[in-house]
């Protein structure tokens, strides 16, 4: 595979990311619709993301203005270049501005300058793993700067909310940080969490958990459990869709866990907008690029 | 769904409470963080005209430039208020606005400005890129493009049927105050079982 290979087939993964919602999001969405009052501001707002969501798939354009930070997970296999592979994704992220799929979105943070071409340091952010495969596969998610600024770090125990350094604790948390995100992360959003891990690896896990697909049940029961149990309580809150009010706030909570120090608790969680925007592509050498969902 | 057109009184505006949906049609203009602050610390007169009696849009477009020169709207969601909290009121107050477009509230600087200007927080669809470029018929020009970038530049557009919903009024009413609240009491409820 050359450069130019990989380049063509991450411009198409980030026009998928970009305007495309995966089915499981929209199928979330569609179901929430009904739960909301006729009439209601909730109501009028999920529908209107609907509307929107169809306009984007139909227009070839971005969901969202905002079209983030592009998170690469990247798996190869052994002997293939994280460079060329890393570069591939930078040019992908040029080329795919140029062409409108993703907005000029880096900015120098001294000069307050944009680059202009959406690529920057650290611009996009890339998490490379070799694996046994033969194949290359790319997870693309594109995660706009709203949602990312009400992402929030715990550190248990946590007096004021009551929480220990156990699942109960970690309950209180996430739903604090609910209530706390309200609308401003464009709810109804889907929560990744990690349990343990430092600050950085946190973070890293919360998003990684993003990945799953709405369904996926956790393999772990207790998670499993506490990971239902928070989308319930979650939309209990009746923050609803946009923080107008309403039945409808989270649409998916998922929950991963990092082992810790004895002096460290973290809880970790990222907050993702319903623009839920992923996507992935794997490339075997000399075939073409399969399409994940 | 009632319409507005822009520009707007202040009459009109002081009618108009807290869970109205309304379609905008007239000129407005986008404006965020750059924005605000050049609005504040070097007030410019040439930009007057675009913003009296109408609203700004807190808003980071993606625009195409057509190949005669002209500008179009392909991507127009709101981008996060509070940002502009420290500036809003006083940006209404010296302008002359009438209302702010942008998503997840604002604070109680600035609805005490709605109240004393006579002006709305107009809530659009946070993510709503594209129902919301599609209400925009037209870019009639541009402020500080050069400088401030595509995102953060002052758009003076002209939209049609633009979808807004009011959560904050010039009477001191906030669906944000009012949502924020019951869920705290919500919280406490679901923290009081373990």
């Amino acid at each position: 595979m050359t450069k130019e290979q990989y380049v063509d087939s991450f411009v198409e993964l980030i026009r998928r990311a970009s305007t495309e919602l995966p089915p499981d999001v929209v199928a979330a969405l569609e179901q929430s619709v009904g739960k909301e009052e006729k009439g209601s501001l909730a109501e009028s707002a999920l529908n209107t993301i609907l509307d929107n969501v169809e306009l984007a798939k139909e227009r070839v354009a971005p969901i969202c203005q905002d079209t983030g930070t592009p998170v690469a997970w990247v798996s190869y296999p052994q002997g293939a270049s994280t460079r060329l592979l890393q570069a591939a994704l930078e040019e992908a992220v040029r080329k795919a501005t140029e062409l409108n799929y993703l907005r000029p979105n880096a900015v120098d943070s001294v000069t307050g300058k944009n680059t202009g071409d959406g690529s920057g340091r650290g611009i996009p952010h890339v998490h490379f793993r070799e694996w046994d495969d033969q194949a290359v596969e790319v997870r693309l998610m594109l995660k706009g700067g709203g949602c990312e600024n009400v992402g929030i770090q715990y550190k248990l125990p946590d007096s004021r909310l009551g929480a220990g350094r156990d699942l109960e604790g970690v309950r209180r948390v996430v739903l604090d940080s609910v209530v706390q995100a309200q609308g401003k992360g464009c709810a109804p959003g889907v929560l990744g969490v990690a349990v343990g891990g430092d600050r950085v690896s946190g973070f890293e896990e919360s998003k990684c958990q993003l990945l799953r697909p709405l369904a996926d049940r956790n393999t772990d029961a207790e998670l499993a459990e506490l990971e239902e149990r928070l989308l319930r309580e979650g939309n209990e809150l009746g923050i609803g869709p946009m923080g107008f009010g309403g039945e409808t706030t989270l649409l998916g909570v998922k929950i991963g866990v990092l082992d810790r120090l004895p002096a460290s608790y973290f809880v970790t969680i990222s907050y993702m907008c319903w623009a839920d925007r992923r996507a992935g592509v794997r490339i075997e050498n000399g075939g073409d690029p399969q399409w994940l969902s | 769904m009632a319409e507005l057109k822009l520009p707007v009184d202040e009459k009109t505006i002081r009618e108009i409470r807290v869970g109205a949906n309304l379609e905008l049609s007239g000129r407005m203009i986008t404006g965020r963080d750059a924005a605000h602050k050049w609005l504040i610390e070097e007030c410019r007169e040439e930009i007057l005209p675009y913003l009296e009696g109408t609203v700004i849009y807190h808003c980071g477009p993606v625009v195409r430039q057509n190949p005669d020169g002209s500008y179009t709207f392909v991507a127009a969601g709101p981008t996060t208020s509070i940002r502009e909290e420290p500036y809003q009121a006083d940006v209404i107050g010296q302008y002359g606005l009438r209302g702010v477009i942008g998503k997840g509230g604002m604070g109680q600087k600035t609805l005490d400005g709605l109240g004393k200007h006579g002006a709305l927080y107009l809530h659009a669809v946070g993510g709503a890129a594209q129902v919301l470029a599609r209400a925009v018929k037209r870019v009639e020009n541009v402020f500080m493009l050069e400088e401030f970038g595509v995102p953060e530049a002052l758009w003076v557009i002209e939209v049609e049927k633009f979808p807004v919903m009011v959560t904050m009024d010039s009477h001191g009413g906030s669906l944000h105050d009012e949502v924020e609240k019951k869920s705290e009491q919500e919280l406490e409820r679901l923290l009081a079982v373990s």
